[in-house]
């Protein structure tokens, strides 16, 4: 498939601000409607604050189900602050608190009696630089459901090869499963990480800039990792790359900093969100405008 | 000799033979100097290891392993083995010691580290703990004395709990270290795939810092092994086997050194160095052994 075959539904009569290569946008499923979707995390006005200083303020946006959201924006927007709310990986960080509302299926992430680890089990994640585990690659996959009470050696040797499967690495591990998961390459660690995290049967896999420190064709891999693993989960990934953004998302949160002069703080705040083609062809926002055509402050 | 400028930059292909400046010049001094230091350092060491192995050697391996397994003589002045019970006695104590104080020190670390953090208990507990490790070993002894000698009587035990004092604040600051190297994003991947805070800090936390604190407890077994001040008043003396741990008294090499070094009789002077030469052996066997169940501990991961 050539990139002029390409259709660009959404320009409609208006040039599009940029053009984006997306070589398999052909090929996605459309979006629905967000109507007839259903919603997995609901945020209302969120907030973060670390000791005093609120990092993140109001944050309002819905996630999808089986879509990958990507969030873009500069550094310290606030994009990996609001990331890692949706499992609670704030509440291991000294001084930090989230505020407003963050509902995950109509549940209250942040209610009284949730458990964190129970949502960690739900809600997956997969950090900027591969960390497994030192142990062997089969103990990185098999670390999650041992957590979860599984002791079952078939059923654990089943999952650790489903989920190595998933991850597309077990065709160049499976000799191999009782050595160090540190003499993987980068990418294949970053392979495994999602492996790992898969491996506990989550329906959210978040991704926090989970390419950046890969190479582009370990990225590629990734990335189509990701188109196939979005039929099974919802994934919303952070990422500094708008190109990986307009590859492989279904939808687009532009985040940005407010500089507030009097104080000199720094606030991140959601701009814009919508339909990636929207955002890549016709954004509403001036400020995500000039961020995605590289003409920002 | 070229010089690269900026009016004459250097020619490719052109002389690049070293140039003499006083850079090298300054590099050769330093490089001089730290070598001396290094000779200065290993000097007393390299003397007193031989002086140990020359003159202990002699009485130590005479009829070997007579030395080492023979009881020590009731009568000084005569010659002859051994320094079987004093062997014996250290074991105990210092496994006694090792027993009470690495399994508390590193759940005491792990607290402090992963618990504690920057609280006012923990801050309290990680200071007296640096105080502690400044204590002479004749207070710990004293301590003992005082708390458990004089209701219980001599014991090895009682000299592991000495060492153990000695040992316990070296333990908890060493296994602390290794815990602040193990990184944060370990912790993090390990709560990332729903695993409770102390399943984490038992399955991954501390199987990757287990090789540093292995080495922590070495230093301070081998440290406690040799110690005499703190055995002195807790495990008193005897000359024959006494293999319960908790039930009279008891003798140990250091004690065994010191009492025959002290001694006017030649014979006796004699029996010290051989038991120096054991103890160092003796330390040196219990280091290498872990190290080996370490080295292994870290392949299998």
């Amino acid at each position: 498939m050539g990139f002029e075959d390409q259709q660009h539904p959404h320009t409609d009569g208006r040039a599009p601000v940029v053009v984006i290569p997306t070589p398999y946008e052909a090929d996605r499923p459309r979006p629905a409607a967000s109507l007839d979707r259903q919603v997995v995390f609901d945020l209302d006005k969120l907030e973060v604050f670390y000791g005093k200083f609120r990092a993140v303020r109001n944050v309002t946006m819905q996630i999808f189900r089986n879509e990958i959201t990507a969030f873009i924006g500069p550094s310290g927007c606030g994009k990996t602050t609001v990331l890692r709310c949706f499992n609670r990986m704030h509440d291991v960080t000294p001084g930090a608190r989230v505020a407003g509302g963050l509902r995950y299926h109509k549940a209250d992430l942040y209610g009284d009696k949730v458990s964190a680890t129970e949502v960690r089990r739900r809600i997956g994640m997969v950090f900027q630089k591969p960390n497994p585990f030192p142990k062997s690659i089969y103990e990185n996959v098999a670390f999650g459901p041992r957590s979860k009470g599984v002791r079952n050696k078939s059923e654990l040797d089943a999952i650790v090869e489903r989920s190595l499967r998933s991850a597309a690495l077990w065709d160049e591990v499976k000799d191999r499963l009782k050595t160090s998961a540190l003499g993987l390459s980068g990418g294949q660690q970053q392979r495994l990480c999602i492996a790992r995290t898969i491996a506990v049967g989550p329906e959210v896999v978040l991704m926090d800039e989970p390419c950046s420190a890969l190479d582009p064709v370990a990225t590629a891999h990734i990335e189509e990792l990701m188109r196939d693993l979005k039929n099974r989960y919802t994934i919303v990934i952070v990422t500094h790359n708008m190109q990986q953004a307009g590859r492989v998302s279904d939808r687009t949160a532009f985040f940005t900093t407010e500089v507030d002069s009097q104080f000199s703080l720094r606030t991140g705040t959601l701009v814009e969100y919508d339909l990636t083609t929207n955002i890549f062809s016709h954004p509403q926002d001036e400020r995500t405008e000039r961020y995605i055509t590289g003409r920002f402050g | 000799m070229t010089a690269g400028t900026l009016d004459e930059p250097i020619i490719p292909g052109a002389d690049l033979r070293a140039t003499r400046s006083w850079r090298s010049i300054k590099s050769a001094i330093m490089t001089g100097l730290m070598t001396a230091a290094v000779v200065v350092v290993a000097l007393p060491l390299v003397a007193v290891v031989g002086a140990v192995f020359s003159r202990g050697s002699r009485v130590a391996l005479h009829g070997f392993p007579a030395f080492f397994v023979a009881e020590v003589p009731l009568i000084a002045r005569k010659p002859g083995p051994g320094m079987g019970p004093a062997i014996l006695g250290t074991l105990l104590a210092t496994g006694a010691a090792t027993l009470i104080s690495v399994p508390l020190g590193v759940m005491g670390s792990v607290y402090l580290h992963e618990y504690g953090g920057r609280n006012v208990f923990s801050r309290v507990v990680r200071f007296m703990a640096n105080v502690m490790t400044g204590v002479p070993s004749v207070v710990m002894g004293l301590f003992i004395y005082v708390l458990w000698t004089l209701h219980f009587g001599y014991s090895a035990f009682g000299g592991g709990l000495a060492l153990a004092c000695l040992m316990l604040p070296v333990v908890i600051g060493a296994s602390e270290q290794m815990l602040r190297l193990v990184p944060d994003h370990l912790r993090e991947a390990g709560y990332a795939v729903g695993a409770s805070k102390s399943r984490t800090i038992l399955t991954i936390v501390l199987p990757a810092a287990i090789p540093g604190i292995v080495s922590g407890a070495l230093l301070a077994v081998a440290r406690a092994a040799g110690e005499t001040a703190p055995l002195l008043f807790a495990v008193g003396s005897a000359s024959a086997y006494n293999p319960n741990l908790f039930k009279e008294a008891n003798t140990a090499l250091s004690l065994q050194i010191f009492g025959n070094a002290t001694s006017s009789f030649v014979p006796a002077q004699d029996r010290a160095w051989g038991a120096a030469l054991t103890l160092v052996l003796l330390t040196f066997v219990l280091t290498f052994v872990a190290r080996l169940v370490t080295a292994r501990f870290a392949r299998r991961r």
